[in-house]
């Protein structure tokens, strides 16, 4: 099995990074590229850059950025926020992304998920989840959490692995943003029902959190945000310390 | 000068990024006589062996490719189909390397595609100087190619396979140097320094 991964995401608005820490010496953390470069240098194993522009403006200036990304960064990347046809994955291709996150656009239409499969690979296509918790069953929802959906998790998870999806990236909505760990029995239920990577999102709070997902949820890659972006752990001491817990990571 | 084969097999522009991180200068093409002029030809390929062998043929490449005297380096896909022959399309491949590529057997154990960062050991050619083994570098495949008398790098997905292969001026890599980090950056300078 290849290493447990760790991939910080960087959100991205008008081509501007919205949150990150002030790294010595890293003059501008609204750079994009800059702070993903200082992440690669300390041992991140892939970036995701996720656009959370509005705007068209916005959109093509994402554009813009992943071509400078593309020719700075010698890791893999992966870019989404609001790809809704192939031929924005196909956009994003070109310029240089080496997969991409489909979401909310995917449960409104399931076909475009084998369809960026198909002409690209499943390498390319990541399919992000987003669930929570009604009555004991875990529901799919869309746009950012806002919007509930009659899908079952589990369910919509196999159906998009069948249609090709590379990876899943699932988010618990009940944990997100809360801090408390992930829900690692879901996790370690979905490793065990699908053949394809896990990405666990959402729910870090300190480093037990990560090292619980990455074992007894079975996850094969973390992804975080604020927990880098703050500063209140750098990557490659999150990485010296799961290793220290016997857990297989890229030193 | 440096030619990347562009024979329409997936994108190639992260390779042509790394070579300008490494103030390299190439040209991308799929002319006979500039692939045979050039001091460094590399073959990149992300897809399907069988439509890979099929691009190539198309062009009459094979037997360009076979000819080359000067070091060859074929990336992922592009490594598989300098093989003798891939079960990806069941297609007979360029025969330089000395191993058939398979399709890694469904398992509980590990996962296909193999994708991620892994280990290569057993390093044996200037290609890895200044590295000793245990690096890790990066790999998206399904297929791979068995170990053999050109392996000069393993690493393992639940089998052991061949990371790397060589065979005369001939080089591949089942992993991508190019998404590699500072590992697989310097394996590109040391293929360019061969």
């Amino acid at each position: 099995m290849p290493a447990k991964r760790i991939i910080p995401c960087l959100d991205v608005k008008e081509g501007r990074t919205v949150k990150g820490v002030n790294f010595e010496g890293l003059v501008d953390v609204g750079d994009a590229v800059e702070l993903g470069a200082r992440y690669a240098l300390e041992g991140a194993d892939e970036l995701v850059y996720l656009d959370i522009s509005a705007s068209r403006e916005g959109r093509n200036t994402f554009t813009r950025l992943v071509e400078r990304i593309a020719d700075r960064i010698n890791i893999p990347f992966t870019v989404g926020g609001g790809i809704a046809t192939i031929d924005d994955a196909a956009r994003l291709l070109d310029a240089g992304a080496d997969k991409i996150t489909v979401n909310s656009a995917a449960v409104a239409n399931p076909q475009l998920v084998s369809d960026i499969a198909a002409r690209y690979g499943s390498q390319f296509v990541v399919v992000a989840v987003d669930a929570k918790q009604i009555d004991g069953v875990w529901r799919i929802t869309t746009h950012g959490g806002s919007k509930l959906t009659e899908r079952e998790l589990f369910e919509w998870v196999v159906e998009v692995e069948s249609s090709g999806a590379g990876e899943i990236m699932f988010t618990s909505m009940d944990h997100d943003g809360t801090r408390s760990g992930y829900p690692c029995d879901t996790f370690a239920r979905m490793a065990d029902t699908l053949g394809i990577p896990v990405i666990a999102s959402g729910g870090a709070g300190c480093v037990a959190d990560i090292a619980q997902v990455l074992s007894v949820g079975k996850a094969d890659a973390a992804l975080a945000a604020s927990i880098f972006h703050y500063g209140e752990i750098s990557i490659s001491q999150l990485k010296r310390q799961l290793s220290e817990q016997g857990i297989d990571v890229r030193l | 000068m440096i030619a990347i084969i562009d024979y329409k097999m997936g994108n190639i522009r992260s390779v042509e990024n790394a070579l300008r991180r490494l103030g390299a200068e190439w040209t991308l093409t799929d002319d006979a006589d500039v692939i045979r002029k050039a001091d460094r030809v590399i073959l990149p390929g992300v897809g399907y062996a069988g439509e890979a062998m099929e691009n190539l043929r198309s062009r009459q490449l094979p037997e360009v490719i076979r000819g080359l005297r000067r070091p060859v380096l074929g990336i992922c896909v592009g490594m598989q189909i300098m093989c003798r022959h891939s079960d990806e399309g069941d297609v007979d491949c360029l025969d330089i390397f000395d191993a058939k590529v398979h399709r890694f057997p469904d398992s509980d154990e590990y996962k296909v595609p193999h994708m991620g960062w892994s280990r290569i050991s057993n390093l044996e050619s200037k290609l890895f100087k200044g590295m000793k083994g245990g690096e890790y570098v990066y790999f998206v495949h399904s297929y791979y190619a068995g170990l053999c008398p050109d392996t000069i790098a393993t690493s393992r997905n639940g089998i052991m396979f061949s990371a790397a292969l060589k065979y005369e001026n001939f080089y591949g890599t089942q992993f991508h140097p190019e998404k590699s980090g500072d590992a697989g950056e310097s394996i590109i300078r040391n293929f360019l320094e061969l």
